[in-house]
């Protein structure tokens, strides 16, 4: 809401400065939020006097002016008409930004210098004349500042209004805050109606068949009306708002809306089929051509003001083409309505349509100030548009609900704000916004809500304008009196937070993403045709393609971070993402939403240094990574093993590992398959992890059993097996450690070895195997005969051969 | 005779001392203690002395001989350790091997640090859903159907009836529906806006505060917010609360702090105004309580809510909201 210091200066006189009004409005609850001088642009216009003006001798319409700009005689080139020796005019100096943003600049015009420019009223933005130079009648002396020569002084004040508060989408409303700021009374525009013809009702009707959606309707004749410009002050009081003039009968509209909040419409009462209003509501696909030059078809839920046959105005967002006020207009219905909140926000999302009308109908106008708005344009009508008043009001009223009255407990009131205020205080404070207040008992106050506060509807209602009139840091400060006792976060939380720091550890850098991806994201990543995460939430009103259903695996968003930082020379990447994945639920209304968590390990392992070589990282890292999170976590159970080709696509066949716990699949942790390495871009080898960060945060554990510490020493033997390529190690340690043999303390794997001299198809494995008894001291021969009894063993089970 | 003795001791210290290197040892060795050397040479004539000396003699010369072995031996290490010394001096001044060290998300640690705040004033950390239905982001919060508040909030649809949660604030109904007050409740999360420009992206976080109690007042969400903005800035920063509206608080207040760029002077971050606008807050507004069937004469509370990057923008001095999501790694090592 824009308004303007002089326009408000109407109804409450101003003695604040300026910044100190914008900053009480703001502690009152209309943040202002910012303040303009309307005539900036003026800064350096002067009064000049033209001194002589000589041809152009180049150009036969314009003239070489010599200008007296009080610091001395410029030449100005100029083409208005009606310049002449003597005249006084505006001098835009060099420098000058002109309203239309023209910067003015020294310059040469046809051969000619020019040193500023004489203007006209459209130039400088005062008026709409632009027929030739603003001539200044007067006794100015030649270099006065414009501003001051015509009194310009006006700042305007944007307010960004709470949808709570359209009382204050009006002057009148803004001068009621200020009045109370300022502790006098604001003075409603004081107008009286001239003397009225004929009879109204003789001549038109309203019916409204749709009460529900307007509960008032009411309408005044004019006419013999003259449809002209606007006078001077009136199309500058629009223009100090940003609201453009038209003509008197819809700049009256606009101003009296401006003025008192009621929107206000005006028929050409000669275009009203049968000279009468129905109010309905229109027939499903009706045809309707707006204002706007727009044709839509409305809805079963759209309100429309009809004359006897057709609809001539969708009531309270917009008029229609075929009513609407031209030239040639004589007789003008107004209308003041006041329609149902509901009805409005419905009708103009459906249409898409947000005028200064819906706005205001739709946050609520003041029931009671209907005729008020009727009158006062009726008055201005007859006034500037020399119309004829017909005598008599239309006033349909079917309202229900009569003023309403609460009552406020004076220590109910204190208790909520905690605050100490007085009954005197808080009625005094109340009754500076024009509420009505009497005592009530001993310690309550009844309060009559003004018709224009549509937005109070309870004593809390009023113990919040209670609170921001007398100054919201005015209230003490102080504790609330709850007992500290917290209880503990989640255990995901927990486990949350933990992960972050154990990945962070390794070298991990956590990204975050949008949880919303790219439809076409499962295709990319290669998910089977029946993948369940392929079924998605999808967003009904996506802001793009790239954003338009809910992530149903962190995959994409790790991969396309990937792709972006190795787009900008990032190359080395160690990320990781915990958040949320959204699958879709049959049999409730919101989708699954599991915790999941991701990771991207690409480019080197480590950093050249003068002490390691540069080397790039492979599955084993970011393996070891996952097994290092689980180690941290107390997840000794987990287990690796080959993921059946083709069944996780995004990665490699071959290399890829389902992360498993007892069976149950935990999450996959391999190389990112090439194709989508070429879809993403990523022009290197990725390896990538994806868990259920939900599974392992609930098998993660803190519980510790302290073991006895060894006493007696252990005893290490190393066995080398030859076995076929395809046994996976990790079955051979397994092997061993099932044996159940009670002296295996430790068993690890140090060395890998295929090819010459070991057969083709075939690979060695050594490992070490680590006896300790807790008793005693092995001795050799008791070692030797277990070890030599579990190589046995692996040689029988997996057809594992000695080396030669 | 003693005088001598003690005369070859002092020489033999005093040669030792200066001695450079282990062959210089090896001859003062020799000098003294070989079988020609003054200490041996001594002993062997120790017979010449009347007999009531040599006994004292004796022994003396014996300990002198201990004495300047065991010397000779210490100084032969100290030489032997100072060559290795030269040999093996390293240059300390070279990089360490230093383990790449990941880092956390802006979001989370500011996330970290709030929560942390509140739950040192006893708030309980909980969680909420984020696509939402309509009625606890809406509906339950006095936010109906075709209100003009839902205009303050672009939401993205998933059906007529579920959203993507606008803010974090469903979680108060949530909550509230499974306990009886006292609630205090802190509740960090994902939000999501149909909005996306220079300063908004379409995802972004807010932690949501509630505090319902017996004689909980307006006072005492000054106090809370005051103690927290005090923690998450410093003791120093000034507070206002301005009147605002939403439409689950009544009454409802803006809090602002003094610009911590500028100090309140005026600068870009808090557009010349010397404020920054950080967290909105309220009392709970009685038609939420009666959503819930809580007794409203008989509690109060109350509410508020703050968005975590602009917190972490003013504390990074993060100068574009964007720079979040994008995950550049050159960004995210920063933290």
């Amino acid at each position: 809401m824009k308004v303007s210091l002089n326009w408000l200066k109407e109804y409450v006189p101003i003695d604040m400065a300026v910044p100190d009004l914008a900053d009480a409005l703001t502690m009152a609850g209309l943040e202002v939020e910012g303040v303009e001088d309307r005539y900036a642009h003026l800064e350096t216009v002067v009064v000049g006097q033209v001194v002589e003006v000589l041809p152009h001798p180049n150009a036969d319409r314009l003239k070489l002016c010599r200008v007296d700009g009080g610091n001395g005689v410029v030449t100005v080139v100029c083409g208005a008409p009606n310049v002449a020796a003597g005249v006084l005019a505006p001098l835009a100096r060099v420098g000058t930004r002109l309203p239309d943003g023209t910067l003015l600049a020294k310059t040469v015009i046809r051969g000619e210098p020019s040193e500023g420019m004489l203007c006209s009223e459209v130039e400088l933005g005062l008026g709409l004349d632009g027929s030739g130079l603003m001539l200044l009648e007067g006794d100015f002396q030649p270099g006065t500042a414009l501003k001051s020569a015509l009194n310009l002084f006006d700042c305007t004040l944007e307010i960004g209004l709470t949808p709570n508060r359209p009382d204050c989408l009006s002057m009148m409303g803004v001068a009621r805050e200020i009045a109370a700021i300022q502790g006098v009374k604001m003075n409603p525009p004081v107008f009286s109606l001239p003397e009225a013809h004929g009879d109204i009702s003789a001549s038109t009707s309203v019916t409204i068949e749709a009460p529900d959606h307007c509960p008032r309707y009411a309408a005044r004749l004019i006419d013999r009306i003259t449809v002209a410009p606007s006078p001077d002050w009136l199309q500058d009081r629009l223009r100090s708002v940003g609201v453009r003039p038209i003509n008197n009968v819809v700049d009256i509209t606009n101003f009296v809306m401006l003025e008192t909040g009621q929107p206000l419409h005006a028929f050409d009462f000669d275009h009203l089929s049968g000279h009468r209003i129905v109010v309905r509501t229109a027939a499903d696909q009706e045809p309707f051509t707006t204002l706007d030059q727009k044709a839509r078809r409305l809805t079963d839920q759209v309100l429309m003001i009809c004359d006897g046959e057709k609809p001539v105005a969708v009531g309270g967002v917009m008029g229609g083409l075929n009513s609407e006020i031209e030239d040639a207009t004589t007789r003008v219905l107004i209308e003041s309505a006041c329609f149902d909140p509901i009805s409005i926000r419905r009708t103009s999302k459906a249409l898409g349509l947000n005028t200064d009308a819906s706005h205001r109908f739709e946050r609520g106008v003041d029931p009671d100030g209907t005729l008020f708005a009727l009158n006062r344009a009726a008055g201005l009508m007859t006034e500037l548009g020399q119309g004829r008043l017909v005598d008599g009001v239309i006033d349909e009223d079917f309202r229900q609900s009569g003023p309403l009255e609460l009552s406020l407990g004076v220590r109910a009131t204190n208790d909520l704000l905690g605050t100490d205020l007085d009954r005197g205080r808080m009625a005094a404070l109340l009754e500076s916004i024009d509420f009505e207040v009497q005592a009530d008992g001993e310690e309550a106050l009844q309060v009559r809500v003004p018709s224009f506060r549509v937005d109070v509807t309870r004593p809390q209602d009023l113990m919040e304008e209670v609170a921001r009139l007398s100054g919201y840091n005015q209230i003490p400060t102080t504790f609330p009196l709850l007992p500290a006792q917290g209880t503990t976060p989640s255990p995901m939380m927990v486990r949350r937070n933990q992960v972050r720091d154990i990945l962070c550890g390794f070298g991990f850098s956590e990204a975050v993403n949008y949880s919303f991806i790219s439809a076409d994201s499962c295709d990319r990543i290669k998910l089977h045709a029946d993948d369940p995460r392929r079924d998605h939430i999808s967003l009904l009103n996506p802001i793009s393609e790239e954003q338009s259903v809910m992530r149903t695996t962190l995959v994409p968003g790790i991969l396309e971070a990937g792709q972006r930082n190795i787009a900008r020379q990032q190359n080395n990447l160690r990320l990781f993402e915990i958040g949320k994945v959204f699958l879709p639920q049959s049999d409730a209304p919101l989708p699954l939403e599991k915790e999941m968590l991701v990771g991207i390990w690409t480019g080197r392992r480590a950093k050249a240094a003068w002490h390691t070589r540069e080397a790039p990282c492979d599955f084993f890292d970011i393996k070891g990574a996952v097994q290092g999170l689980a180690i941290a976590l107390g997840l000794t159970e987990l287990s690796f093993s080959a993921m059946p080709d083709a069944q996780c696509r995004y990665t490699r066949a071959g290399r890829t590992a389902q992360v498993l716990h007892h069976g149950r699949l935990l999450g996959v942790v391999g190389e990112v398959d090439g194709e989508v390495v070429n879809t993403y871009s990523l022009k290197q080898p990725a390896f990538i992890f994806e868990l259920d960060l939900e599974a392992i945060g609930r098998l993660a554990t803190d519980s510790k059993q302290m073991a006895p510490i060894p006493r007696f020493p252990s005893t290490a033997r190393d066995i080398t097996v030859i076995v076929d390529q395809t046994i996976e190690s990790g079955c051979l340690l397994d092997a061993v450690a099932q044996f159940g043999e009670k002296l295996v303390a430790d068993i690890y794997l140090f060395d890998v070895f295929a090819g010459d001299p070991i057969p083709a198809g075939k690979k060695s494995v050594s490992f070490r195997v680590v006896y300790r008894s807790a008793e005693r001291t092995l001795e050799d021969e008791t070692v030797n005969a277990i070890h030599h009894h579990l190589t046995h063993r692996l040689i029988d089970e997996f057809g594992a051969a000695l080396p030669v | 005779m003693e005088n001598t003795l003690e005369r070859i001791y002092a020489d033999a210290m005093d040669a030792l001392a200066s001695a450079t290197d282990v062959d210089a040892v090896s001859d003062l060795s020799t000098q003294y203690l070989g079988r020609k050397g003054h200490i041996t040479h001594y002993l062997r004539n120790i017979s010449s002395l009347p007999v009531e000396e040599r006994p004292q003699a004796g022994k003396r010369a014996n300990e002198i001989k201990r004495s300047l072995e065991d010397e000779f031996k210490k100084t032969l290490t100290r030489l032997a350790d100072t060559s290795k010394t030269a040999a093996d001096r390293i240059d300390v001044s070279l990089p360490g091997r230093v383990p790449e060290k990941g880092s956390l998300h802006p979001i989370t640690q500011i996330t970290n640090r709030i929560c942390n705040i509140f739950s040192q004033m006893g708030f309980d950390v909980v969680e909420g859903p984020e696509v939402e239905t309509d009625y606890y982001n809406f509906e339950a919060l006095n936010i109906p159907k075709n209100h003009p508040a839902r205009d303050m909030q672009d939401t993205f649809y998933v059906s007529d009836t579920v959203v993507l949660r606008t803010h974090t604030s469903p979680t108060q109904p949530r909550v509230m529906e499974k306990q009886p007050p006292p609630v205090r409740i802190i509740a960090p999360g994902k939000v999501y806006r149909c909005d996306s420009d220079l300063t908004h992206t379409p995802m972004f976080h807010q932690v949501e505060g509630l505090l319902v109690d017996r004689h909980v007042s307006f006072a005492d969400l000054k106090g809370t917010l005051t103690v927290f903005i005090h923690r998450m800035f410093d003791d120093q920063t000034t507070l206002r609360f301005r009147p605002s509206f939403f439409p689950f608080t009544e009454p409802s207040a803006e809090v602002d702090i003094r610009c911590v760029i500028c100090r309140g002077k005026g600068c870009r971050v808090c557009s010349q105004t010397g404020w920054l606008e950080i967290l909105g807050s309220g009392m709970v507004h009685p038609a939420v309580f009666e959503n819930i069937g809580y007794d409203t004469s008989r509690y109060t509370g109350f509410a508020f809510g703050m968005g975590v990057e602009r917190i972490a923008m003013l504390k990074y001095g993060i100068d574009d909201i964007r720079r979040y999501f994008d995950n550049d790694y050159r960004f995210l090592s920063q933290f």
